[in-house]
């Protein structure tokens, strides 16, 4: 852990403590977007982290920035910060200026592609795309598209594409996109393809995932401490203590899958490292919301309590950017194309 | 939202970097091509490898045995995270380690911690070469996880202590020069851990011992019970301190439960799995086999984390006992997925080789969340990791 991601994290730390409080949360919940909190986040330098300090950014180290994200999820960030901090990475890697405000980025769903062609000096987008975070929100929106085989990375206005509404079970914006021969405001050649980006979106959605898992968990522990039934609190049963345990065990793996990612994304986006954070917290994601639930009882099914705000991301984030098959599916194929007598050498080079 | 603060104490601190490692692990994949000994792919499963003394006395002429244990007693002062390279390339090859494996892991630290001079002196060097094997003597026909209840009782007598009781599930008792005994040395009293004492018993030279073997239920021949009856161990056989034997086990156990013997015990099986279907895999194949080896990478990560704490000199007794109760569990599981995978009845005598390995490997599953601290022990460790209890 260097220095500076202890710093950031701390620092972090009481910035979300500051803007994420249950007023906001709920707000956000109904359709609000949270313009102080984003003042600050713009402010702290975090929504621009993987921005280059030359190209006006904040210029974090990729491990660094990405470990902002395990914070965000702990404390629910209503906010597209992931998404506008992806799309910085994505602009800057292909020399083109980060407009100001919140911005996202398309394709998101593994499946599709956007084309690109030529339009004089300027491209033309065609495509759709669908569940793309926040778009209704941001200004303008990251475009990776492919124009015979090459990769371009254009910013393409809001205004200049035609906007379906819709949600995740967060209550999170996720909208579809038709671009019809949209017109850029920058385009470049991207050095990287649509699996890096995709890859770096699931690295940020196991990040945030064991995030909201750490919290989770501290929320459930705190309620069964809390919480008395037959004349003693409900953390003293074994019953319950036995599934706390599991809870703890799968919010430890998620974190440390997510840790590995991080640190390998740094190097290099294809690493197993990727798919296998995206595995294992999405995994984690889905027993560690039954678990807590369970132990909360009917108060943690309400709208009232707070848990939902962290359950209901769990639920969302472990299918975007790749669900846990499509990334098991990968890793496996490769596992298997590598060979039975490769695979123990696979496992320890992924450090 | 919470403050994660309140779980610090869960914390797994990144593995440390350790590019000096590969150098190490280099020389233990050539050591292993030159002296793995060739035998069935079956051989050894559920045991570590098997028992094998001359593959110990090599590995032990090699430097690999007592590795973090000072010069003074024939270790070689090399770090945990060394150590750690060597045990998991010699599991994942499935090289015959458990003769030496208990004196290495737990009786050779016990006997630095706590042990006399003397004892020192004369029983870690020959551990170190690889010559002098270990069995536990804790559980009993009425104390498994309830070990404070052990009834075996050392009564002093003029010169020591006469023993009788029984030791029971005592893992290679049949084939160990020495057992760590732990018997009742005095009353209960007001707390339910005090009156306990290890000694170190020399199962050769000890008149009034008895092994039988307890077949398991795959017909092997692993546990024994074994019955002191009227068994004098001189004062010197003291382990320890007289009375502190809850304590000095209780450490003895952090070490039992963190080392990637706790996630590895089925990666046979995960190697002729891929083996079996990897010219044509299935996209469900795939899918599975990409779940587990996500599952191996993390497993692994945590468990180089609690050996980089160890190395820091941290007590990660809460880590431990999770790595082992997440390990445990995804051993469990691979041949529960193998086998709806292959589709083939698993059968030990088969010359397929997976359909093999299948067989071994499900039969010897119950054993890997029994070991070393049951899974509700486990967990019980954990909720009072959490507050709960």
């Amino acid at each position: 852990m260097s220095e500076t991601r202890d710093l950031v994290r701390e620092a972090a730390e009481r910035l979300f403590e500051k803007h994420c409080g249950a007023d906001i949360l709920r707000r956000a919940d109904a359709g609000e977007f949270p313009q102080v909190l984003w003042r600050a986040l713009a402010d702290a330098g975090y929504a621009a982290a993987l921005v280059p300090e030359s190209a006006g950014g904040a210029g974090l180290e990729m491990a660094d920035a990405l470990t902002l994200l395990i914070s965000a999820g702990r404390h629910a960030v209503p906010a597209p910060l992931a998404e506008t901090m992806l799309a910085g990475w994505l602009l800057s890697g292909a020399g083109l200026a980060i407009p100001e405000g919140p911005i996202t980025v398309a394709p998101v769903r593994t499946g599709e592609r956007l084309s690109a062609r030529p339009d004089g000096k300027a491209w033309r987008i065609e495509g759709r795309a669908t569940r793309v975070p926040w778009a209704g929100q941001c200004g303008a929106i990251a475009v990776l598209a492919e124009s015979d085989g090459r990769s371009v990375v254009a910013l393409v206005a809001a205004a200049d594409c035609t906007l379906g509404k819709g949600h995740n079970v967060a209550g999170e914006p996720r909208e579809e996109l038709v671009f019809s021969g949209a017109k850029t405001l920058q385009a470049g050649a991207s050095p990287v393809g649509i699996d890096a980006l995709h890859a770096l979106g699931a690295v940020m959605r196991s990040a945030q995932m064991a995030g909201a898992l750490q919290s989770v968990l501290a929320t459930t522990v705190q309620y069964a401490n809390e919480r008395v039934q037959f004349g003693r609190p409900i953390g003293g049963f074994q019953a319950v203590q036995q599934n706390l345990a599991l809870l703890a065990g799968q919010s430890a793996a998620a974190t440390a899958a997510a840790e590995a990612a991080i640190e390998a994304a740094a190097r290099d986006l294809a690493s197993p490292a990727v798919a296998a954070a995206k595995i294992r917290t999405g995994e984690a994601a889905g027993i560690g919301a039954a678990i807590a639930h369970q132990v909360h009882g009917a108060i943690g099914f309400t709208q009232e309590h707070r848990l939902h705000y962290s359950t209901r991301r769990l639920w969302s984030w472990r299918d975007e950017f790749g669900n846990e098959a499509y990334w098991a599916r990968r890793l496996g194929s490769a596992v298997a194309e590598a060979g039975a007598d490769r695979l123990w050498h696979a496992i320890t080079a992924a450090g | 939202m919470a403050n994660p603060n309140d779980l610090s104490s869960l914390r797994f601190e990144p593995p440390p970097p350790f590019a000096a490692g590969e150098a190490l692990r280099g020389e233990v994949r050539e050591f292993l091509a030159a002296h793995l000994p060739k035998r069935a792919v079956t051989q050894g499963l559920g045991s570590w490898g098997g028992f094998d003394p001359e593959f110990s006395r090599k590995m032990g002429a090699r430097g690999w045995i007592g590795m973090t244990w000072p010069k003074r007693y024939g270790g070689h002062e090399r770090s945990a995270l060394e150590r750690y390279v060597v045990l998991e390339e010699m599991l994942a090859a499935g090289a015959p380690v458990i003769a030496h494996w208990i004196a290495d892991r737990q009786s050779g630290p016990v006997i630095l911690r706590v042990g006399s001079e003397q004892q020192r002196q004369t029983i870690l060097p020959r551990i170190v070469a690889g010559e002098c094997f270990f069995c536990i003597g804790m559980s009993e026909p009425d104390s498994g996880s309830d070990l404070a209840s052990v009834r075996t009782r050392a009564t002093a007598v003029p010169g020591g202590f006469r023993v009788n009781g029984t030791k029971l599930w005592t893992s290679n008792a049949h084939r160990a020069n020495y057992m760590i005994l732990l018997a009742r040395t005095g009353d209960k009293g007001e707390q339910r851990h005090a009156g306990l004492t290890q000694f170190l018993v020399d199962l050769q030279a000890t008149e009034g011992i008895a092994i039988r073997p307890v077949y398991n239920l795959s017909g092997e021949h692993h546990f024994n019970e074994v019955v002191f009856q009227d068994a004098f161990l001189p004062d010197d056989c003291v382990l320890g301190t007289v009375g502190e034997g809850w304590k000095q086990v209780s450490g003895e156990l952090a070490f039992e439960r963190s080392g990637p013997e706790r996630f590895l015990s089925a990666f046979r099986l995960l190697v002729e799995l891929t083996r079996a279907l990897q010219a044509n895999p299935s996209e469900r194949a795939q899918i599975a086999l990409g779940r587990i080896v996500a599952h191996l990478y993390t497993l692994r990560r945590l468990s180089r984390s609690v050996a980089g704490m160890l190395q820091a000199g941290a007590n990660p007794a809460l880590q431990a006992a999770l790595v082992k109760d997440l390990g445990t569990t995804l051993e469990q599981e691979i041949p529960e997925i193998a086998r709806q995978l292959l589709d083939e009845e698993p059968d030990r005598d088969s010359a397929r080789d997976v359909v093999a390995v299948l067989a071994h490997t499900m039969m010897n599953a119950p054993s890997f969340s029994l070991r070393g601290g049951t899974r509700e022990i486990l967990r019980g460790i954990i909720a009072r990791g959490l507050g709960l209890r």
